[in-house]
């Protein structure tokens, strides 16, 4: 790693602030996406601004129909959440198969999502419950935050303050995990909205960062059944091809696993 | 540099460090607490698992400074003086080791399980909670057999507390 | 036995520090005035360096030195070596490049050294490092077999035309020509055995240290065996004369072979300290170990086998290419030859076997022998045949193996090994019961039922253990004898030390060792000691590999053990006026059989100390030594069988149950022994199922961390269920086999076999991942 300032911020303007003095300032959350990268040198922070210890950042409130997480707020707590648990239990399944549980203590929501990795699987649920992302600036959805590979809507110095969840009819998530990595070879999260709508996200599978899958939208809309997708094909064109997966395999699995998320949805 | 305040193993410690300098590498380089490993570089194996403030966190994983004002627990700081913590003992007992290199991070994060789960642990969920610890020596096959074993007698000893 | 002897399963002593985190690795060790080495390496896998500048790294802040290949050759270091001489087909010696520790010239692996920064934290000396300027001139690589022996591929070595490095073959050709021609049936197979990294979860680590008063070296490396790491370094490398060099292996965090060769990080260090005269350590990272430890297995391989119209075995016809990387690693010669094709008879009567190896350069990490070496390969083709002629004569597996098995020992094989002893009826049938292998379509009929393709696999292994009798690997090019030495030393007050040669990186020797005195004298184990790795302490021996610690390192204290039990006989009898014939130990006491005469270990031992009354002549003092040379191999064997479920959906493989049944001789601490066979389980399911190295066309490693290489974690795997059926090895008074090994190499043929069995079809190569069976299945 190399030398770098570290700063603990106290407040959300504090962090703001601290990051506008530094020359190449970075935040760092739960680290545990960050500090491997720093470990490797691939990235070099003259300054990293720590948010984990920002009290207003930190926690989880539910009210009437919306989950609102805060930013640096860790997997764990999620995964825990009674509240989560309540309102959308995929959402806390989800936040339950994130690494590991040491990753799962420490690493944020506003990390996972500032980050957007093409396998995380936070990106799945907020493209399919519709979320919004709030920052210390604005409001943005979720279909306007993830830009592709690593890149998102964030402008620099932008902090995730939190992310707030609309509470589904129905939702579920099936993740396959990448063997080597346990990140998501390919994670399906499905959701019915109140008002009927479906929305279904895959993480994982796409050269372009999580999509919207449309033909499982449409199958689900006319049938909310596993047994919906039966004859559904999804085209392996722009899907990701690695060591681990081709791109014809993690188009089928976009579909089975879209399969068992809805089952688990019920 | 920075001076890091914050207690290991019970014992108030000051160190000045860089601020480049991971937990684990304070532990191991200024205060000499070698029992903490590293395994890897890219934050998986979980050789270097430490409780920070009761949770089992990757040491490698987080800067010195982000653990200011913490308390740190080592695989140093598990036993009572002589006396083995009950997950120390079932490691021992069910040969849940064989070159020790990643026992210290799978006793500290094992400990972790069992407070998480209590006794309602199964084989199952004991596997899939060690995810994040990698041990080249044993197949699990008696890790895991200790992690269960360690949360009987954890229950007991809480009982008898 | 005693509750601490032979066959008790004691709870280990070395356990408690490591426990507590008290263990003592190299990494842990601190030297006053320490620097610290941080290794430049190549980033292309073929090129030459065409100039290195270190001006810029010099001004940096802590940096002590910047050496460089060139300077090692300068200062005639060695070259690294290869000890094991193959000699072709053609009667000529193998073709060995040069491998300088750190390449002046040119760089043939991603990964390999050209430099090496000394600086005061290792945190300088690694920013340091990226200020050195590199000039590379790449040239094209070839980064596998098939690359490397096309016609006009790029050549490594001047010295290996075709980047050959030896043609060599072993068995009857004419005989297995004659075999075919009066086949009813014939097997054929190409198979790949994939390349593994070790991954020892201790990356590997040296610290050295040049005393100038004394002209004397210490070295602290992460070896499996310190002894022929001092020798190599001296008598080869010429860094330090043997009698100036201590080589010193404490807790060794795991080897399963990567740590037995003398890499370049360790010959540079020691070279280094003299050079800044300063201790310099080197801690490797584990990027480092993916790059740089050597790697093992990868063959391709086409096999043949011809069946009788009885379904009986009439011949074996192998051809295999072996990928040795880059360079010939110390012992890498032999893995793909006489480990390898000498154990191509499997459990099996095979009256001509014709096997041809290939060995091939390629710019990659150097392989050699990685846990079973070589035999893990032999073991996986032969079963994989076995099961596929199963199928293809429609004959139940086990009944095919059964007809073909050897059932009279000892056994001459067609390929060197004479088998002494073993029982392969006995352990398939144990693991057919374990496993209720009649139950099985029934319960296959019930998974498909539930939308699962259930699968059975079985693997019937042996393996050569004991490595080995000096004289045999002599004749055959080994460059060294492979007996074991120990020493036993009784001190004044009864306690007892056994310097053995044999290294413990995880075997648990500090308790079996121990066993095996206290079986022999009745003392309790905490009398006992085990000193090992230091090669002050140890005069000699020959290390911890190839399962041979117990049958060739513990027979030599059995033997050092009966000298010191003849003279404190000698010395019991003279104290207590009887018969020496007449002593017999029990309890840690000397009696005389029929009386109640009896004097205690340690009045034997102070007796012979204090010399106030020894028996006439009798030198005084109670140690003793010997030096123990195998006089055959040993032959551990065993039946897996493997039930698993695959889902065909995403073609993830789940594990039902997974019984062995091993025949490993007398078992001196059993839960050790279990705990081997998992661990060694664990790595042949890993090799099955998940693991593979991946080099692009480029010769980049892309399978260079945990990211990508998918390690087997703990839900990766099931419990197993062992078993034992025993015949003692007739070889050694102990009866034992060795236990090491036999896990990594019977496991992976029953993974494939049991994966194949439920997909039902045999496209499958390892690591068979969810993707790989997902289209075997749907194509
Ligand atoms: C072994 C391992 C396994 C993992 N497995 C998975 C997995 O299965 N699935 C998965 O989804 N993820 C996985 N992760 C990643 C993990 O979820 C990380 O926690 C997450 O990607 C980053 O969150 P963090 O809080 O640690 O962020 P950090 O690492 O601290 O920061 C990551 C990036 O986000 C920025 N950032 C952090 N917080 C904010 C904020 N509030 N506002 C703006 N920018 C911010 C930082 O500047 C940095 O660029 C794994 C990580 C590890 C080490
Ligand atoms: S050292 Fe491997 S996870 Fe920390
Ligand atoms: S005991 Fe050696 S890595 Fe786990």
């Amino acid at each position: 790693m190399y030398e770098t300032n570290y700063h603990r911020a106290s407040s959300v303007a504090d962090a703001a602030a601290t990051f506008a003095k530094g020359a190449e300032s970075k935040f760092l959350a739960g680290g545990q996406t960050l500090l491997p990268v720093m470990k490797q040198r691939l990235a070099a922070p003259t300054d990293v601004i720590d948010l984990s210890k920002v009290q207003e950042m930190i926690g989880i409130e539910v009210s009437g129909d919306t989950v609102t997480i805060k930013g640096a707020t860790p997997h764990y707590d999620v995964a825990q959440s009674d509240a989560v648990q309540k309102a959308i239990p995929a959402l806390a399944n989800l936040a339950s198969m994130i690494g590991d549980p040491a990753v799962r203590y420490r690493g944020t929501i506003g990390g996972s999502l500032a980050n957007n990795d093409p396998a995380a699987d936070y990106p799945a649920a907020l493209l399919a419950l519709g979320a919004t992302v709030k920052t210390n600036k604005r409001s943005i959805t979720a279909e306007d935050f993830f830009k592709g590979l690593f890149t998102t809507a964030l402008e620099d110095g932008e902090i995730i303050t939190a992310v707030s969840f609309p509470v589904p009819a129905k939702a579920g998530y099936a993740k396959f995990p990448n063997p080597a990595s346990r990140f998501a070879l390919t994670g399906v999260f499905v959701a019915r909205t109140k008002a009927g709508d479906v929305r279904v996200a895959a993480t994982g599978a796409s050269q372009s960062g999580v999509m919207r899958v449309a033909p499982i939208e449409q199958a689900l809309k006319a049938n909310w059944a596993a047994s919906a997708l039966d004859s559904v094909t999804i085209p392996a064109s722009g899907l990701l091809a690695d060591i681990h997966g081709s791109a014809d395999y993690r188009a089928n699995l976009v579909k089975v696993m879209g399969q068992r998320a809805v089952t688990a949805a019920g | 540099m920075s001076t890091v305040k914050l207690t290991v193993n019970g014992k108030a410690v000051s160190v000045d460090v860089e601020d480049r300098t991971l937990l684990v590498h304070l532990l191991r380089e200024n205060l000499n607490l070698t029992g903490t490993h590293v395994g890897c570089d890219t934050s998986q194996c979980g050789a270097c698992v430490v409780h920070v403030d009761g949770r089992a966190v990757k040491s490698c994983t987080m800067l010195a400074g982000q653990a200011a004002g913490c308390n740190v627990t080592t695989i140093e700081g598990l036993a009572k003086g002589d006396e083995l913590h009950p997950m120390q003992a079932a490691f021992r007992d069910n040969h849940g080791l064989q070159c020790g290199y990643c026992t210290p991070g799978m006793i500290m994060s094992a400990v972790d399980i069992v407070h998480r789960h209590g006794g309602k642990l199964d084989e199952e969920t004991v596997r899939h909670e060690l995810e994040g610890n990698i041990c080249r020596c044993t197949g699990y096959h008696n890790i895991v057999k200790a992690v269960l074993d360690a949360a009987g007698r954890m229950k007991v000893a809480q009982a008898a507390e | 036995m005693g509750v601490e002897g032979i066959g008790a399963r004691v709870v280990r002593k070395e356990d408690r520090r490591f426990i507590t985190g008290q263990g003592r690795y190299v990494d842990d060790v601190k030297m006053v005035g320490m620097s610290y080495a941080h290794f430049i390496r190549s980033p292309h896998a073929h090129a030459k360096v065409k100039g290195i500048d270190s001006a810029e790294a010099m001004k940096m802040p802590g940096v002590i030195a910047v050496l460089t290949g060139q300077q090692i050759v300068d200062d005639k270091v060695g070259n690294l070596i290869c000890g094991w001489a193959i000699t072709s087909k053609d009667g000529s010696p193998m073709k060995m490049g040069a491998w300088p520790a750190m390449a002046p010239e040119t760089v043939r692996f991603v990964g390999q050294a050209v430099a090496v920064v000394i600086a005061e934290t290792k945190n300088q000396a690694r920013d340091a490092a990226e200020a050195v300027v590199v000039n590379y001139e790449e040239l094209p690589a070839v980064p596998d077999i098939k690359a490397a022996i096309k016609p006009g591929a790029a050549q490594l070595h001047p010295e290996a035309p075709g980047n050959i490095v030896y043609d060599w073959h072993l068995g009857d050709e004419a005989a297995v020509k004659d075999a075919f021609s009066k086949a009813a049936n014939v097997v054929t197979l190409d198979l790949t055995n994939n390349r593994l990294v070790p991954n020892a979860m201790e990356p590997r680590a040296a610290i050295a240290h040049y005393d100038q008063a004394e002209e004397h070296y210490t070295l602290y490396t992460t070896s499996q065996n310190p002894h022929v790491a001092r020798l190599v370094l001296s008598a080869f490398y010429n860094i330090a004369p043997e009698h100036k060099l201590r080589v010193i292996a404490p807790d060794v965090g795991g080897g399963f072979g990567s740590k037995i060769y003398i890499y370049p990080e360790e010959m540079v260090a020691l070279w280094a300290s003299k050079k800044v005269g300063r201790p310099v350590k080197w801690t490797g990272d584990r990027s480092e170990a993916f790059l740089t430890d050597a790697h093992g297995r990868d063959h391709v391989s086409k096999a043949e086998l011809a069946f009788d119209k009885d379904n009986k075995i009439l011949g074996l016809r192998v051809k295999t290419h072996a990928n040795f990387g880059a360079y010939m690693s110390l012992f890498s010669s032999a893995v793909p030859t006489y480990l390898y094709a000498t154990l191509l008879s499997g459990q099996y009567v095979i009256p001509a076997i014709y096997a041809e190896v290939i060995g091939v350069y390629t710019n990659t990490t150097p392989v050699d022998a990685y846990r079973g070496a070589g035999r893990p390969e032999a073991s996986y083709l032969i079963e994989r045949m076995m099961e596929t002629a199963a199928r293809q004569l429609k004959v139940d597996p086990t009944e095919l193996r059964k007809k073909n098995f050897i059932t009279q020992f000892p056994y001459q094989t067609p390929v060197i090994m004479a088998y002494d002893i073993g029982d392969f009826h006995a352990s398939i049938d144990a693991a057919m019961k374990a496993i209720d292998y009649a139950g099985f379509p029934a319960r296959k009929a019930k998974a498909k039922a539930d939308g699962k393709l259930r699968g059975i696999g079985i693997s019937c292994y042996i393996e050569a253990c004991g490595i080995a009798p000096s004289k045999a690997v002599g004749s055959l090019g080994a460059g060294v004898g492979l007996w074991e030495s120990a020493e036993i030393r009784v001190n004044p007050v009864g306690t007892i030390e056994v310097l053995t040669g044999s290294h413990s990186h995880g075997q648990g020797h500090e308790t079996t060792f121990c066993q095996i005195i206290a079986e022999r004298l009745g003392v309790p184990i905490s009398q006992v000691s085990i000193v090992h790795g230091d090669t002050d302490k140890v005069q000699f021996g020959m290390g911890t590999y190839g399962s041979r610690s117990l049958a060739v390192g513990g027979t030599a204290i059995v033997k050092a053990m009966e000298k010191v039990e003849a003279k404190a006989k000698k010395i019991a009898a003279h104290a207590l006026e009887a018969s020496e014939s007449d002593i017999v130990i029990e309890n840690g006491e000397f009696k005389v059989t029929g009386t109640d005469k009896s004097i205690a270990l340690p009045m034997v031992a102070l007796a012979a100390y204090t010399a106030h009354n020894l028996p006439e002549g009798m030198e005084p003092g109670l140690k003793e030594t010997a030096f123990y040379d195998p006089t055959n191999f040993t032959f551990p064997a065993g039946a897996y069988i493997c039930e698993l479920e695959v889902d065909p959906g995403t073609g993830k493989t789940s594990f039902v149950n997974f019984v062995a049944a091993d025949d490993f001789g007398r078992l001196i601490n059993p839960m050790i022994v279990e705990g081997q066979v998992h661990g060694g389980l664990a790595q042949g399911i890993g090799q099955a199922l998940l693991e593979g190295v991946v080099y692009d066309g480029t010769g980049q490693l892309v399978t260079a961390s945990f990211m990508d290489y998918s390690m087997p974690r703990a839900d990766d795997l099931p419990s197993f269920q062992l078993s034992h059926t025993t015949t003692l090895c007739p070889g050694n008074p102990l009866g034992v086999k060795g236990c090491g090994e036999a896990g990594a190499i019977g496991a992976s043929a029953a993974v494939i076999n049991a994966i194949t069995d439920a997909i039902g079809n045999n496209k499958l190569e390892m690591p068979a991942t969810p993707d790989r069976v997902w289209h075997a299945i749907h194509g």
